[in-house]
């Protein structure tokens, strides 16, 4: 353990940490960009910086270790106002063409710029460097007019993913982001997970789906439905409509990380042909006999026409014929599918329908297949 | 998963892949163990005759022959007892037959396994080095293991390396089949097999039947019940009259499409509980619509048996309901029309649930590994795998610590076995099936993403740049696939991801669907179909 003073609070901290850590330990906010907690640290930003008694210049504190004896004041009127004259410097380049972007809330970029009280339409670029929507990738919305070139980015893909689809190009102020040798995002062989966008703190990336959704009504955790991962992300809920997926260091398994298909592959639940109400063949309504459906499924017409029903028609229609065939031919004539897409409990209730009210072991579901 | 990801992922020293396309089948694992090989040098095998991409991150990738997994293992655990780098302390405290399965092992030389698999010799020691001499060493399979007549050998061939080495009921070690869809563990925690009740309790057994005669005031026999590949099947020769499937799409995801389209045209009654008109659909006398996962409450259960809560985000879209009260609703009327099937004065002889919560807490009185996982604790914070039998529990993240669940382990011997259907004169090449990183499944769901189609928006089909050359393929073509069974026509993707001789595709497309050619040879004890080995042939369409 070292000890060290921070604003004049001495604390006993591991001697593996930075100074930046040791005070968000201690509970005083240093204002960063480039760094992150899951990404290695990258000092290029400089809003991080603080004196260190017996250092001539301001250290970033993302990449600066903790010493014994060690004395930082985090906040001193130098220190502010250099921050200040960072952000000026990363808005005298930044360009907003004033849409509405895809973020659930300010980004963190402007949460600074607002603190330290930067007007953004007077302080920002009056023209675009770049083409806003540069990319084609159907997620990734990329407007580097927006980039501060915190290499976060560069950093997620590489850390998180493993893909090595970003890194930057040119020098001075033509620094800006590449995919792959300057191609397009998927070119570059994005598997568009968005680990670039969620690790981005100016909205330079964005979720393309969400552009133009605003803020939600209301986030709610839940568990992915598509692999045996088990991601927990927010569901961003406006309207009664989803309208993002936002990724968070609370999910117990993946943290801030997700794929392509659990960020991104949520718009079917509102696809139009989603069933609505229950549906029943005719000949079940008319109390007719089965047709041959080898016939039927070209032409669909008549007795095996679907059509709609209410609820109360269609329970008493299925439970009727489940008995019919459970008198006619024995309970274990009958099957049970469950599914591997539903809930523990559903699961449990086919389990409970198939063994104690049907009277049948033929229950079974994808595991195999 | 004997172990948690989290574990494996931060303490293997050496992982070993086979069988498992983790990154693009289970990408947020994947991207886990390349940060594990990159940030802190964990060595990798993978053992996979596709060159998948997390091979990129490989230490070594065995490209053997595909069904050539035993002769495979057993020629690395020969070459372990060879150079004595067998724990020899776990296998003489904590596993038995030993020397039975050491004799079996005996037989696979490196010489005869390299002709087998098609692995040269050199590979094989590097191989068995890496694995060995790393620990803990994390094993990691998924369907490309299970999807074989010799399924169940093939697991257990992995549970002999994993005890041989002494990797199990370690962080970083373990036995760790990648579950496939989202809830397929929790559906087999669940009884949703025809041999078991909740939490395997087995149907065979007498006194699990009074439990659940006791508990429900009826239940079925104690005769195993029939597996979704026979029950299918089983539609033609009288066995299955009615099937009541809940979200699941058989004509995308069972073995020999044609088929099973045969069979539901001949069902007297298909109900279908589904969320989108699906290809099975088509076959359905009754469609009810559930709800997806944003509109429900309820619990998942991960590969690494973490039951996790699912929150209801949105409304039912529609006039659908929640999937538990549609099965609720058909159980009280079955009920109602069989008065006399069950004792009323049973506890949980009802169906009357006030919520998924109160569900649980059924689940909870009967299923043991699930005793202590209530709603209330998963939401107040309280991370829980299974088992976790009381509500003082904290739950397992690893499982066999101190034992096996039979108490010693015990080596099986076990011997290669050819696949059912091998190339021949008529259908020359091989086929193995699987999913892509953009699509699920049967494509319910990810055929109307619209941004998943437009990266993945047809069905591709893997074929060599070899094979390409000799079929004439020029750019991009499309082939026609044909098995015994039926043929599809898809695009080629021009690749080396396969080798010569073989060609991979999926079964997201209706139009090109992979189980058009699949064959229904199943393993004898998991009834498995054997997708990852087709004989076909190719040609330009």
């Amino acid at each position: 353990m070292v000890n060290l003073k921070i604003n004049g609070n001495l604390i006993h901290v591991p001697e593996d940490m930075t100074v930046l850590e040791a005070a968000t330990l201690a509970g005083v906010t240093i204002p960063t960009l480039c760094d992150h907690p899951d990404l290695h640290p990258y000092g290029g930003c400089r809003l991080c910086v603080v004196d260190v008694k017996g250092y001539r210049t301001p250290m970033a504190s993302c990449t600066l270790a903790v010493s014994e004896d060690m004395e930082v004041n985090t906040h001193s009127p130098e220190i502010e106002k250099s921050r200040k004259i960072i952000l000026e410097l990363f808005m005298s380049n930044y360009h907003d063409d004033g849409y509405e972007n895809g973020q659930k809330q300010k980004t963190q970029f402007m949460h600074w710029v607002d603190h330290y009280g930067l007007d953004v339409k007077a302080s920002m670029s009056t023209k675009p460097q770049y083409p806003v929507n540069s990319d084609a990738n159907p997620f990734v919305f990329v407007d580097l007019n927006k980039c501060i070139q915190c290499t976060r980015c560069v950093r997620a893909c590489t850390d998180i993913q493993g893909r090595f689809v970003w890194s930057m190009a040119e020098r001075g102020i033509d620094t800006h982001p590449v995919a792959g040798a300057n191609t397009d995002m998927l070119d570059a062989r994005c598997e568009s997970c968005g680990a670039c966008v969620a690790y981005c703190p100016t909205g330079a990336l964005d979720n393309k789906m969400s552009m133009g959704a605003g803020v939600p009504d209301k986030v709610v955790m839940t568990t992915c439905t598509y692999c045996g991962v088990g991601c927990q992300f927010e569901l961003n809920i406006k309207a009664n409509k989803i309208i993002r997926v936002t990724s968070t260091e609370k999910a117990p398994v993946n943290g801030n990380h997700l794929c392509v298909k659990g960020r991104y592959g949520y718009d079917f639940v509102h696809h139009p042909e989603r069933i609505s109400k229950p549906r029943v063949r005719r000949y079940l309504l008319e109390g007719k006999k089965k047709p041959v459906v080898s016939e039927q499924l070209t032409m669909n017409m008549g007795q095996w026409d679907w059509v709609e029903t209410d609820w109360e028609t269609a329970l008493d229609i299925t439970s009727q014929k489940i008995l019919d065939i459970k008198s006619q031919f024995g309970a274990n004539r009958i099957g049970v599918l469950t599914s591997a897409k539903c809930t523990n409990e559903e699961n449990y209730l086919m389990n409970k329908l198939a063994r104690q009210a049907i009277g049948t072991n033929n229950i079974d579901h994808c595991a195999r297949l | 998963m004997s172990n948690s990801m989290d574990d494996v992922a931060k303490e293997a020293k050496a992982f070993f892949i086979i069988g498992s396309n983790t990154t693009e089948q289970h990408p947020v694992f994947g991207a886990m163990l390349r940060q594990a090989v990159r940030q802190r040098g964990a060595k990798l095998v993978v053992a996979d005759p596709r060159k998948i991409d997390i091979t990129e991150f490989a230490t070594l990738h065995l490209r053997h022959r595909p069904g050539t997994d035993i002769a495979l293992l057993n020629g690395l655990m020969y070459i372990i007892l060879e150079k004595k780098w067998e724990n020899q302390s776990f296998i003489d405290e904590r596993t038995e037959n030993f020397d039975e399965f050491k004799a079996t092992v005996m037989n696979y030389p490196p010489q005869l396994v390299s002709k087998t698999t098609n692995i040269p010799v050199e590979q094989l020691y590097e191989a068995a080095e890496i694995i060995a001499k790393n620990s803990p060493m994390a094993v990691l399979w998924a369907m490309g293991i299970t999807q074989h007549i010799v399924g169940v050998r093939n697991v257990m061939d992995l549970a002999n390396l994993q005890m041989l080495l002494g990797n199990i009921g370690k962080a970083g070690g373990g036995v760790n089949p990648l579950r496939g869809q989202n809830n397929v563990q929790g559906a087999c925690d669940m009884g949703g097999l025809p041999n078991v009740y909740t939490a395997y309790q087995p149907v065979t057994s007498d006194e699990v039947h009074d439990k659940f005669e006791k508990a429900w005031g009826a239940t079925s026999n104690t005769k195993v019940g029939l597996t979704v590949t026979e029950m299918v099947p089983g539609i033609l020769d009288g066995r299955t009259h009615a099937l009541y499937i809940l979200g699941e799409d058989p004509v995308m995801s069972d073995p020999d499409t044609k088929h099973i389209r045969h069979c539901f045209e001949e069902i007297d009654f298909l109900v279908l509980q589904e969320i989108f008109p699906s290809e099975t659909a088509a076959y359905a006398d009754m469609l009810l619509p559930g709800v997806t996962f944003a509109e429900k409450d309820g619990t998942f259960t991960n590969t690494e048996r973490r039951v996790q809560m699912v929150r209801k985000a949105i409304p039912t879209q529609g006039d659908a309901r929640d999937d538990w009260w549609i099965t609720c609703q058909i159980a009280k009327r079955i009920l109602a029309g069989s008065s006399e099937r069950v004792r009323s004065d049973a506890p949980y002889s009802g169906w009357e649930y006030a919520s998924p919560s109160d569900i649980m807490s059924e689940i909870n009185a009967l299923t043991p590994s699930y005793g202590g996982i209530t709603h209330a604790r998963i939401e107040a914070g309280e991370r829980l795998q299974w088992p976790c039998p009381s509500a003082d529990h904290p739950g397992t993240p690893i499982l066999h610590t101190k034992q096996f669940t039979r108490g010693k382990g015990k080596f099986m011997p076990i011997e290669h076995v050819p696949p059912a259907e091998r190339p021949d004169n008529d259908y020359p090449m091989l086929l193995s099936t699987g999913r892509v990183l953009y699509h699920w499944h049967g494509g319910q769901m990810t055929r109307r993403a619209k941004g998943l189609m437009e990266i993945y928006g047809e069905a591709l089909i893997e074929v060599n740049p070899d094979d390409a050359e000799k079929l004439g393929l020029n750019g991009k073509n499309i082939v026609r696939v044909t098995s015994r069974r039926g043929f599809i026509e898809a695009q080629a993707w021009v690749t080396d991801r396969v080798p010569p001789g073989m060609v991979y595709a999926n079964f997201h497309f209706p139009n090109a669907s992979a189980n058009e050619l699949t064959h229904a040879s199943l393993d004898p004890v998991a009834k498995i179909p054997e997708y990852k080995i087709v004989a076909v042939k190719v040609e330009l369409a």
